[in-house]
C-alpha cells in the first residue's frame, strides 16, 4: 500500500471531494457570477425573465400578462407605435434597448404554485441569464418569487400581487409593486360603500383563506367598521372550494343584510354564483336590500361570473375604459396588436417592464443596487394611474385607485365594469409603519456576485 | 331549524352530483370491471357539451361598423346571433334555454364518446391489473383536461339557467313553515329532480327490461351468459356509453350551479371514488344512496355551529365516514362478496 505523502492523505482527500462536491451543488445562482452582479450582461443583449401562470387556473390572465412584457419589450427595443413610451414622464429610454443592449426575455410558468414559480425564477436566472424578474397573479407566488430574488441577486418587478404583506412585512429590498393592496382598495372602496348603502350594516365576510384573503379581509373589516358597519362573522374558504352553497347558506340565517366576498379568480366567480343563486341579492334583511360587494375584481373574473357582477362594487388597479393620455396608448397599441383591451394584469406588468428598463437606463447599470436606487422614491406619470410615486420606504407604488362597478347594460364581453370614482392617492396612502404592514424589513439590496 | 333544513337540501342538492357520476362509476365497474379514473372528465366533458352548445346558438354574423370605432380605432364590430336573424324572439329564447338544449345535444356526443374510449383504448386493458387501468385512465383524464384548456381556455365559462327557472322558491311555504323562513334556489331543485329522473330511469333500464336483464346477469356471470351466445362485449360497451351519458348529463345540468372550466373532473374524481368505495364497489343503490348520504353529511359538516366544535371538520368529513365505513363495513355499505377482493 503505498503512503500518501505532503499532507495528501486519504481524509484529506474526501474532506476536499466533499467541499468540491458541496460547491458543485450549490445553484450557481448562490455562488455569483464573474461579474459585479448577477448576471451582469456582457454582450449586446440582456435577458428580461418574465414568470407568469401559463397553466392552472390563472393562466388566462398569465396569457394577457405575456402579451402586455411582448409589447413592452417591443417598444423598449424601439419597435411598434411606442405605446407608453410616448407619454411617460420623465423618461430615459431612447427605444434602443437599455443601456445600449437590446432587450431580449424568457419565459417561465408558475403554474400559480409558490414552489413552481420558485423554480421557474431560478431556472430563468441560473440557466437563461434572467437580469430580472417580474410577473405572477398571486401573492403566494409573488412573496415567494420575491425571497429567491432578495437571495439571488437581482430586481423583482412583481405582477398582480394585492396582498399587504408583499409590500408589508415581507417586503424585499429587491423587490418592487406597481400595484396596488388590500389597504388601498379598503380605503377606496369605504366611503363609497357608505354612500351608496349608509353607515348602518351587518357584514358577513367570507375570505380565501391564505395570505392575501388575510390581509383583503383584515383591510375592509378595519375600513367598513371605522364608517359604523358591524361585521357579524368572517369565515375562511380553503382555496380549493369550488361549490360555495354550505357557505352561503348560513349567511341567510345570520342576520347579516350584506355579503363581502374576500375572493378572486375563480373562487370570486363560484362564491358570487352561489350568494347570487341562493337569491342573496334580492333579499331584504332588517329593512334593507341584501348587497354583495367583492373588494378585488379584474376584467377576467367578471367575464368569469357573467352576469352576476351587474351592480356589484369593487375595486381595480387599472381599467381600459380610462382617458387620460398614457392609458388610452397603452389600449391602442395593445387593441392593434392583439385585438382585445389589456387587463388590469397586462397594464401592471406593462408598466413594471417599462418601469425596470427606464430606472436601468437613468442609472446607467444594471446593477441591482443601481436599479433599485433609481427605482427608490421615483416619481413618474402618464402611465395610466395619475402622478404615481415609487415609495423608497417599501417599494410600495402610491397613486389613484379605481373603485368599479358591474356594468348592468354591457356592450361586449370586454365591458363589464364600470369606473365609479378614482380614488385619489391621498385617500389610500398610509405610513410605512402602519400595523397592517408592520414586521419585517427591506433589508439591503443585494447585487448577487 | 330552518338553517338545518336548508343544509339538507343542500345536502340532497350535492348529493344529486355525487350520485349521478359515482352512479356512472359503478356502471362501468360493474360490467367492464374496469376502474375508470377518466370518469371525471366525463363530467367536465358533458359541461363542455353546455358550452358548446351555446357556442352553436350563439354563433354570429359579423358587420364592421361604419360609425364606431373600437379604443384603438378599428372599425366597431356588430354581432348578432344567427339564430336571432332567423327566428327573432324565438331564437332569443332558444339561446335563453341553451342548457335545456345542451341535454339532447350531449346524449349522441356523450354516447359516441363512451364507445370511442372504451373501444378505442380501455378494452385493451381488460386483463391487465387493476393499477394499470387506473396510470391509463388517470392519463387519459390528463390529455383530456389539457384539450378542453387548449380549446377553452383556462377561465370558467358561465352558462346561465334560462331565466324563468332561476332565482329562489320558498320551500317553506311548501313545508307549512312561515314564509322566506326557508328559501332555496330553483336550479338547484331542479337539478335534484333531475337527478332523481335518471337514476330511476337507469334502475328502471336495469330491472325491466330484457337487454338490462343479460346485463345484469353478464355483471354476475359473465362467461356463463357468453355461452348463452350473447354477445355480451357489445353490451357492455353500450353500458359503457350510458355511464358517460348519464355522467355527461350531471356535467351539464350542473353548469348553472358551477361555472364549467377544466378542472371540474378532477375536483369531483376523488370525491366520487370515495362515494363509490363508502357505497360498496360495483353496488349501484350503493352508489347513489353513499352519494346523498355524503353530500347531506358534508352540508351538515359546513355549519358554522358544527365548524365552531369541530374546526375543519367540513373538509373532511367525507374521508372520515370512509374511513369508519371500511372498517366497520369492508365492503361498503352496500357491497357485494368477491367484488375487488382478487
Amino acid at each position: 500500500m503505498t503512503k500518501l505523502t505532503s499532507g495528501i492523505s486519504r481524509r484529506n482527500i474526501i474532506k476536499t471531494s466533499a467541499v468540491g462536491a458541496g460547491a458543485l451543488a450549490m445553484p450557481l445562482v448562490f455562488t455569483g457570477s464573474a461579474g459585479a452582479y448577477t448576471n451582469e450582461p456582457k454582450g449586446s443583449d440582456v435577458t428580461f425573465g418574465f414568470n407568469v401562470p401559463q397553466t392552472g387556473a390563472y393562466a388566462d390572465e398569465g396569457a394577457d400578462e405575456l402579451r402586455a412584457y411582448e409589447l413592452a419589450v417591443e417598444h423598449i427595443n424601439g419597435e411598434g407605435d411606442g405605446g407608453m413610451m410616448n407619454t411617460m414622464k420623465p423618461l430615459s429610454l431612447k427605444g434602443n434597448g437599455v443601456n445600449g443592449k437590446k432587450v431580449k426575455y424568457v419565459t417561465g410558468d408558475t403554474q400559480t404554485k409558490a414552489d413552481a414559480a420558485r423554480a421557474s425564477a431560478k431556472s430563468m436566472i441560473e440557466k437563461d441569464g434572467a437580469i430580472m424578474i417580474s410577473g405572477g397573479s398571486s401573492s403566494g407566488v409573488a412573496i415567494a418569487v420575491q425571497g429567491l430574488c432578495q437571495d439571488a441577486g437581482v430586481i423583482f418587478m412583481a405582477g398582480l400581487t394585492h396582498s399587504n404583506d408583499t409590500t408589508g412585512k415581507d417586503k424585499k429590498a429587491n423587490g418592487f409593486r406597481h400595484f396596488f393592496n388590500a389597504y388601498m382598495s379598503a380605503a377606496a372602496l369605504a366611503p363609497v360603500l357608505k354612500s351608496a348603502y349608509g353607515d348602518d350594516r351587518n357584514v358577513y365576510h367570507l375570505t380565501a383563506d391564505y395570505t392575501w384573503g388575510w390581509t383583503q379581509e383584515k383591510s375592509i373589516v378595519a375600513a367598513t367598521e371605522a364608517m359604523g358597519w358591524n361585521t357579524v362573522k368572517t369565515v375562511l374558504t380553503p382555496l380549493t372550494t369550488k361549490d360555495f352553497s354550505s357557505y352561503i347558506a348560513p349567511i341567510i340565517a345570520s342576520g347579516a343584510d350584506t355579503l363581502v366576498l374576500n375572493h378572486y379568480g375563480g373562487n370570486m366567480i363560484n362564491s358570487l354564483t352561489s350568494a347570487v343563486e341562493f337569491g342573496l341579492r334580492g333579499k331584504q334583511v332588517n329593512g334593507k336590500d341584501f348587497q354583495i360587494i367583492v373588494p378585488l375584481y379584474s376584467r377576467l373574473m367578471a367575464q368569469g361570473a357573467g352576469e352576476n357582477v351587474k351592480g356589484i362594487y369593487g375595486s381595480t388597479n387599472w381599467h381600459w375604459s380610462l382617458q387620460d393620455e398614457g392609458s388610452q396608448a397603452f389600449v391602442k397599441s395593445f387593441g392593434k396588436k392583439y385585438k382585445r383591451p389589456p387587463s388590469q394584469a397586462a397594464h401592471t406588468t406593462y408598466v413594471q417592464a417599462l418601469l425596470y428598463a427606464d430606472a436601468c437606463e437613468r442609472s446607467g447599470t444594471f446593477n441591482p443596487c443601481g436599479v433599485g436606487e433609481a427605482l427608490e422614491g421615483h416619481k413618474f406619470d402618464g402611465m395610466g394611474n395619475g402622478p404615481t410615486e415609487y415609495r423608497a420606504a417599501d417599494h410600495q407604488c402610491f397613486k389613484d385607485v379605481l373603485v368599479v362597478k358591474g356594468k348592468e347594460k354591457p356592450e361586449s364581453d370586454f365591458d363589464l365594469l364600470e369606473v365609479v370614482e378614482v380614488t385619489p392617492r391621498a385617500q389610500v396612502e398610509y405610513a410605512p409603519d402602519h400595523e397592517m404592514f408592520a414586521g419585517g424589513s427591506l433589508g439591503k439590496c443585494n447585487p448577487g456576485a | 331549524m330552518d338553517a338545518v333544513f336548508l343544509q339538507f337540501l343542500n345536502g340532497l342538492d350535492k348529493g344529486s352530483a355525487y350520485a349521478l357520476i359515482a352512479l356512472g362509476l359503478t356502471l362501468i365497474f360493474g360490467t367492464l370491471g374496469v376502474v375508470n379514473f377518466a370518469h371525471g372528465a366525463l363530467f367536465m366533458i358533458g359541461a363542455f357539451c353546455a358550452v358548446v352548445m351555446r357556442k352553436i346558438l350563439t354563433l354570429e354574423s359579423v358587420v364592421l361598423s361604419t360609425t364606431e370605432k373600437t379604443p384603438w380605432g378599428d372599425a366597431k364590430e356588430i354581432r348578432t346571433p344567427y339564430i336571432e336573424t332567423w327566428f327573432g324572439d324565438v331564437g332569443t329564447t332558444m339561446i335563453e334555454y341553451s342548457v335545456i338544449f345542451s341535454i339532447f345535444f350531449a346524449i349522441p356526443v356523450m354516447m359516441f364518446i363512451g364507445v370511442v374510449m372504451e373501444r378505442g383504448l380501455i378494452k385493451h386493458f381488460y386483463k391487465r391489473p387493476h393499477a394499470d387501468q387506473i396510470l391509463v385512465t388517470f392519463g387519459l383524464a390528463i390529455v383530456l383536461q389539457e384539450v378542453i384548456k387548449a380549446w377553452f381556455g383556462a377561465n370558467p365559462i358561465p352558462q346561465p339557467a334560462p331565466a324563468s327557472l332561476t332565482g329562489s322558491v320558498d320551500v317553506g311555504i311548501w313545508l307549512g313553515m312561515t314564509a322566506e323562513s326557508l328559501v332555496y334556489p330553483l336550479w338547484r331543485l331542479i337539478y335534484f329532480a333531475f337527478s332523481a329522473i335518471i337514476i330511476a330511469c337507469t334502475f328502471a333500464f336495469l330491472q325491466l327490461t330484457t337487454y338490462g336483464m343479460v346485463v345484469r346477469a353478464g355483471m354476475a356471470d359473465r362467461e356463463t351468459v357468453g355461452l348463452l351466445g350473447i354477445d355480451i362485449d357489445k353490451r357492455f360497451t353500450f353500458m359503457f356509453g350510458l355511464a358517460a351519458v348519464i355522467t355527461g348529463l350531471a356535467g351539464v345540468m350542473y353548469t348553472p350551479i358551477l361555472s364549467p372550466n377544466y378542472t371540474l373532473g378532477m375536483d369531483f374524481l376523488v370525491l366520487c371514488f370515495v362515494v363509490v368505495v363508502v357505497g360498496g364497489m360495483g353496488s349501484l343503490p350503493g352508489a347513489v344512496v353513499a352519494g346523498f348520504l355524503l353530500g347531506i353529511l358534508q352540508s351538515f359538516a359546513a355549519m358554522n355551529e358544527v365548524k365552531a366544535i369541530l374546526p375543519g371538520i367540513d373538509q373532511i368529513i367525507i374521508y372520515l365516514v370512509a374511513v369508519i365505513v371500511l372498517m366497520t363495513r369492508p365492503r361498503g355499505l352496500m357491497g357485494r362478496k368477491g367484488v375487488m377482493e382478487d
